[in-house]
C-alpha cells in the first residue's frame, strides 16, 4: 500500500520548547519523530494511531510513526511533521539558486511498515 | 550570591529581561533568579518560558578538541590554525547572538577570505533577495500595534512559533488609532493549513499548496481592477475569485494594513518570487491605502545578523570574501549550496545547528571537514567538529544587543554570570589569532 501526499515541514511549540531542553532530549525527540495526516487519509489508507509508516521522497526516506492530526488542521492529501533532522533527509541539496532547499510542499509516498 | 544565615543562594529579580528565542524579542520579562537558575520568567510566552528556565550552566567542557575536553586557548588556536590553511573557508550561522559577536566573525570571514552566510539563507533569504527586486513598504511592530486595523498572516504560524505575536504587537493592544484593541482590528490568515493560529482569525484561507505565487499574482490583479477568468483563478488557487474579490475589497477599505509572512511562502515552490509577490501586492496598496509587509523572522537575533552583515559587507548573507572584496550571489554562495556542492574544505558555525537542519548532501558534507562549532548546548553540529566551543548563552549570561524582527535594536540584560566563556571572547580570540598567522607574526 503506497500513496503520493504533499508533506509540509514546520515549527511547532513542543519542538520549539525541545530545542531549549536539548536536542538530545526527549522532548525534542519526540517532537519531530511523527507525522500528522487527516483522519479520512488514515482510514482511506487502512492506518491506525501509531502506525509506523515510510515516508520516501525523491532524495530520501525515514520511518516514524504516524498521528491523527486534529479536528479539520489537515486537509486531505497534505501531511505536517515538525522541522528535525528526519524531515531534512527528505529535502534534496539544490536550492534552484535561491539558497533555501525545498523544505515545505515536499511530494512524498507513504507506506505502512508496521501495526502499532 | 549566597545569604549567611540559609547558605542558600539570594533571590534576584532582573526586571525587564529580554527574551532572544524567537524574533519577537521581547524585553518587558520578569526574571526570578537563584544561583545559577531563572525559576520564574514572568510575562513571557511557553517558548520564552521553556528558554529562560533551560538554560542553567552546562556540565561540559569549555572546549573540546576532536571531542575531547581541552583548554579554551588550545581551542582558540587549533580553530585559527584550521581556517588559516583552508583554501575555501565558510562561515555560517549567526542567528543566535549578539551584534558584538556577529561583527567579529564577519571580521574573521574577511581576514580569511571566506564564504560567509547566515541562516536567513534558511529562513526568509528568498525574501532578502525579493526585497532587492521590490523593496520593503515596511514598519515598526510599534506602528502595528498604534494603527493597523487589518492584519494579514500569509505562510505563518504566531501561534507556535511566536506566541507573543498576537498579544503584544498586532491582534490584541490598544493603540493610538486603534482604541478598541482587537475589536478594532479584522485578522485574516492565508495557510495551507489550518494552524493554531487560524482561530485568532476573522477569516481563515486555505490556499492550495505551493500555489501562493498563484494567488498573490490574483491578489495583484484585483487591486489594479483587472478583470481575471473565475474558472482560472478557483483552478490555480483552490478559492473562488469571489473570496480573493471580498478580501481585496477589505483591504483596500482599511485605513492602515500590515501582512506579516512567514516560510510558507520562502521554503515552497516559488520562493523569492513568492516573497516579491507578496511586497509588491504590498507596494500595489498604497496606491489604495496605507499598507505594510514584515517577514515574521525566527531567530532571536537573526534580523541582527542581517544588519551587520549588510553594514560589513554591502549585502545581507551569501557573501563570498574570497577574492579580498564582498561578492553576493544565494545559490553559488549561500552554506546549503556550497555544502551541498562538496567546495568548502574547512567551516566555522556559530549558534546554529547545519548537521540537523540542512539537506543529507550538505550535511555529509561537512562531517567530511574539520570545522569549529560554538554554541550553548550540545548539538549535532557540535559533535561532529574538529573544535566545538560550550559557550555563555547571549542575553541569559551575556550582555549586547540584539535586532527585533522589525529592525529595532534592543538591550539584553542578562540574569547571572557563566563560569563558561562567551562567543564574543572566543570569536576575539580567533580573530586575532588568525589576524598573527596572515601577517606572519608567528
Amino acid at each position: 500500500m503506497t500513496d503520493v501526499f504533499i508533506l509540509v515541514p514546520g515549527r511547532s511549540s513542543q519542538q520549539g520548547c525541545g530545542i531549549n531542553e536539548g536536542k538530545f532530549g526527549e522532548t525534542y525527540q519526540a517532537a519531530i519523530s511523527f507525522v500528522q495526516m487527516n483522519p479520512v487519509d488514515m482510514s482511506r489508507l487502512g492506518l491506525e494511531e501509531n502506525d509506523s509508516v515510510e515516508l520516501r521522497s525523491e532524495f530520501g526516506q525515514i520511518r516514524l510513526p504516524v498521528h491523527k492530526a486534529k479536528a479539520d488542521e489537515l486537509p486531505e492529501g497534505l501531511l505536517f511533521m515538525a522541522y528535525g533532522h528526519l524531515s531534512s533527509q527528505l529535502m534534496g541539496g539544490d536550492t534552484h539558486g535561491s539558497g533555501m532547499p525545498t523544505s515545505k510542499g515536499i511530494d512524498v509516498t507513504v507506506s505502512r511498515i508496521q501495526r502499532s | 550570591m549566597k545569604t549567611a544565615e540559609s547558605e542558600q543562594p539570594a533571590l534576584k529579580i532582573v526586571e525587564d529581561a529580554t527574551c532572544t528565542f524567537c524574533g519577537c524579542v521581547c524585553d518587558d520579562i520578569q526574571l526570578t533568579v537563584e544561583g545559577h537558575s531563572i525559576k520564574k520568567a514572568k510575562k513571557a510566552c511557553v517558548l520564552g518560558t521553556s528558554w529562560f528556565l533551560n538554560h542553567e550552566i552546562e556540565d561540559r567542557a569549555p572546549c573540546y578538541i576532536e571531542g575531547k575536553p581541552a583548554s579554551v586557548e588550545a581551542g582558540i588556536r587549533k580553530a585559527a590554525g584550521i581556517l588559516h590553511s583552508a583554501k575555501y573557508p565558510l562561515v555560517y550561522g549567526l542567528s543566535d547572538t549578539t551584534v558584538e559577536s556577529q561583527r567579529v566573525a564577519v571580521g574573521i570571514a574577511d581576514w580569511i577570505g571566506a564564504n560567509l552566510d547566515t541562516t536567513t539563507s534558511v529562513c526568509h533569504g528568498p525574501s532578502g533577495m525579493a526585497f532587492q527586486g521590490a523593496g520593503e513598504s515596511t514598519c515598526s511592530l510599534g506602528e502595528v500595534k498604534n494603527r493597523a486595523d487589518m492584519v494579514i498572516f500569509w505562510g505563518s504560524n504566531p501561534a507556535e512559533s511566536h506566541p507573543r505575536h498576537f498579544t503584544k504587537y498586532s491582534l490584541m493592544p490598544k493603540g493610538l488609532f486603534v482604541p478598541n484593541g482587537r475589536k478594532d482590528r479584522t485578522c485574516v490568515i492565508v495557510d495551507v493549513r489550518k494552524t493554531k493560529s487560524a482561530k485568532a482569525a476573522d477569516i481563515f484561507i486555505p490556499i492550495r499548496p505551493r500555489k501562493d505565487f498563484e494567488a498573490l499574482w490574483t491578489l495583484r490583479a484585483l487591486a489594479k481592477d483587472i478583470e481575471l477568468d473565475p474558472e482560472q483563478v478557483e483552478r490555480e488557487t483552490g478559492n473562488p475569485l469571489s473570496l480573493w474579490q471580498d478580501l481585496m475589497d477589505r483591504m483596500k477599505s482599511c485605513r492602515y494594513g500590515v501582512i506579516f509572512f512567514g516560510m510558507g511562502l520562502t521554503m515552497t515552490r516559488g520562493k523569492h518570487a513568492n516573497s516579491e509577490g507578496i511586497l509588491s501586492l504590498t507596494r500595489d496598496m498604497n496606491r489604495h491605502t496605507r499598507f505594510t509587509c514584515k517577514p515574521n523572522r525566527g531567530h532571536g537575533n537573526v534580523t541582527g545578523a542581517d544588519n551587520v552583515v549588510s553594514w560589513r559587507t554591502g549585502y545581507p548573507f551569501a557573501v563570498n570574501l574570497g577574492r579580498g572584496f564582498p561578492r553576493f550571489n544565494p545559490g553559488e554562495y549561500t552554506a546549503s549550496d556550497v555544502l551541498a556542492r562538496g567546495e568548502a574544505d574547512a567551516a566555522m558555525i556559530i549558534a546554529s545547528d547545519p548537521m540537523a537542519n540542512f539537506s543529507q548532501p550538505a550535511r555529509n558534507h561537512l562531517g567530511s571537514i574539520p570545522y569549529i562549532a560554538l554554541d550553548p548546548k550540545e548539538t549535532p553540529t557540535t559533535r561532529s567538529a574538529a573544535v566545538s566551543f560550550t559557550v555563555a548563552t547571549y542575553g541569559i549570561n551575556v550582555p549586547g544587543t540584539v535586532y527585533r524582527m522589525d529592525d529595532v535594536p534592543i538591550p539584553l540584560r542578562p540574569a547571572f554570570d557563566s563560569p563558561l566563556p562567551s562567543d564574543l571572547e572566543i570569536l576575539k580570540g580567533i580573530e586575532a589569532e588568525v589576524q598573527k598567522l596572515r601577517t606572519g607574526q608567528q
